[in-house]
């Protein structure tokens, strides 16, 4: 099975201009935050990670076409239907229509503070050492995954220097898998704009950073 | 998104307003979520967690260097130091704008943000344009937001593919010796925290 993210557009042409909004807007329509509130309350379930969140939405085949909470919300259905929360035909119905399935737990209001403020750290002990020091040179995985990953296509096959070392961090790409945390070193990695475009863009005096996974890198 | 004439995007609104109605009571029934903890998470990000937060951390930064030296080496604490902790900021990065280098903050593959500071991400930030030209013509963006550096600043595109969160430390600007942290904070704008704009100049002590 071939996995396709629509979401990875770092570098693509033909988006148009960036149309800034004032501070003080939050939403533009109720259902906006009613959609937040449904995610962030039914991932309190802890029947899925952030990753798999992130893998439901980036893989929807009309991703382009939708607004930001929109793509929420269908990554939201997606999630409900293949973790048997909910079937389609109630989701439509609006009504439980089959009982209910156990879940780990309930985010209940009185919680809502306190699971915020703690939030979901990544950072992680592992029984080995990095594999890169900062400065050295290292060039990124050229072959695209055949699952969901945090390399952008852009920066495939291109030649960066170690910036930081932030620390062992869950790895994404099992975590979206559903096969584990598997902890990684992750590293910050700049790249100069003539290694990523190549004389393709104008040149503007930019460097470029991500934060990488210890698999994504090869020594150069 | 463009191509929808006003009527279709009122219904469209109208009929995403009872989807989301729909979801949210199949899964209220079934005793997944609590109804309650709905409205406390809207009144959350809608009036606790929001860039003010951020515009104190930096106007902190601005008026006392031992918390600007601990802000950009372990932002997470410094931040923390304030109240302001937890989801997507959970490890978060402080970097600090100079005269030879302009930092900007972008997630290309998503729409990373460090909630605990900034609240959440503005339409733009989220949208095509924004995460695919910020990495390819950093000026072209600028520009959109009125900005323009000198050739002879360096940008630096932070793109966040993992989870730690990253948060710009703008210059103070020129002539605010005057003003206090509080009269300091209302020069610091969102935009200015993600490097898609400058703070605001102060205006002239009469």
């Amino acid at each position: 099975m071939t996995y396709v993210s629509h979401a990875d557009l770092g570098g693509q042409l033909g988006h148009g201009r960036v149309v800034p909004e004032p501070e003080s807007v939050r939403f533009h329509a109720p259902w906006e935050a009613r959609a937040l509130a449904v995610t962030l309350a039914t991932g309190g379930t802890g029947l899925w990670n952030i990753d798999m969140t992130r893998a439901a939405r980036e893989t929807l085949p009309n991703y382009t076409a939708l607004t930001y909470y929109q793509i929420w919300f269908a990554g939201l259905v997606k999630l409900v239907i293949e973790h048997g929360l909910a079937a389609a035909d109630e989701i439509a119905a609006g009504r439980k229509l089959r009982p209910a399935r156990e879940v780990p737990r309930v985010l209940h209001a009185q919680d809502v503070p306190s699971v915020l403020a703690r939030g979901a750290p990544t950072a992680r002990s592992v029984g080995f050492p990095a594999r890169f020091a900062v400065g050295e040179q290292v060039r990124t995985r050229s072959e695209a995954a055949p699952h969901h990953t945090r390399l952008p296509g852009y920066l495939r096959g291109k030649l960066g220097i170690i910036e930081r070392v932030h620390g062992p961090h869950v790895f994404a790409d099992t975590n979206a898998q559903g096969l584990g945390e598997r902890p990684q070193w992750l590293y910050n990695v700049v790249f100069d704009e003539r290694e990523v475009w190549a004389g393709d863009a104008p040149a503007q005096r930019f460097k470029v950073s991500i934060d990488a996974w210890e698999p994504y890198l090869v020594p150069a | 998104m463009s191509g929808h004439d006003h009527d279709d995007e009122h219904s469209e609104l109208g009929e995403m307003d009872l989807r989301v109605r729909a979801l949210e009571t199949v899964l209220t029934e079934k005793g997944y979520i609590d109804p309650a903890a709905l409205g406390v998470l809207i009144d959350t990000y809608e009036t606790r967690i929001g860039p003010r937060n951020g515009a104190r951390v930096v106007a902190r930064a601005w008026v006392d260097a031992g918390f600007r030296d601990l802000l950009l080496r372990d932002a997470t604490a410094a931040i923390a130091s304030l109240g302001y902790s937890g989801r997507q900021g959970e490890h978060i990065v402080a970097v600090a704008n100079s005269p030879t280098r302009h930092n900007m903050v972008v997630c290309t593959l998503c729409s990373c943000y460090p909630w605990p500071v900034l609240g959440l991400p503005p339409t733009w930030y989220k949208s095509a344009p924004y995460r695919s030209r910020a990495v390819r013509d950093p000026r072209g963006v600028l520009a959109d937001f009125g900005v323009t550096l000198p050739d002879s600043t360096e940008i630096r595109i932070w793109d966040s593919t993992a989870e730690v969160r990253y948060l710009v430390l703008p210059e103070r600007p020129a002539g605010t010796e005057h003003l206090d942290e509080t009269e300091l904070a209302e020069l610091v704008t969102r935009d200015s925290m993600i490097g898609t704009g400058l703070p605001r100049a102060p205006e002239r002590p009469a």
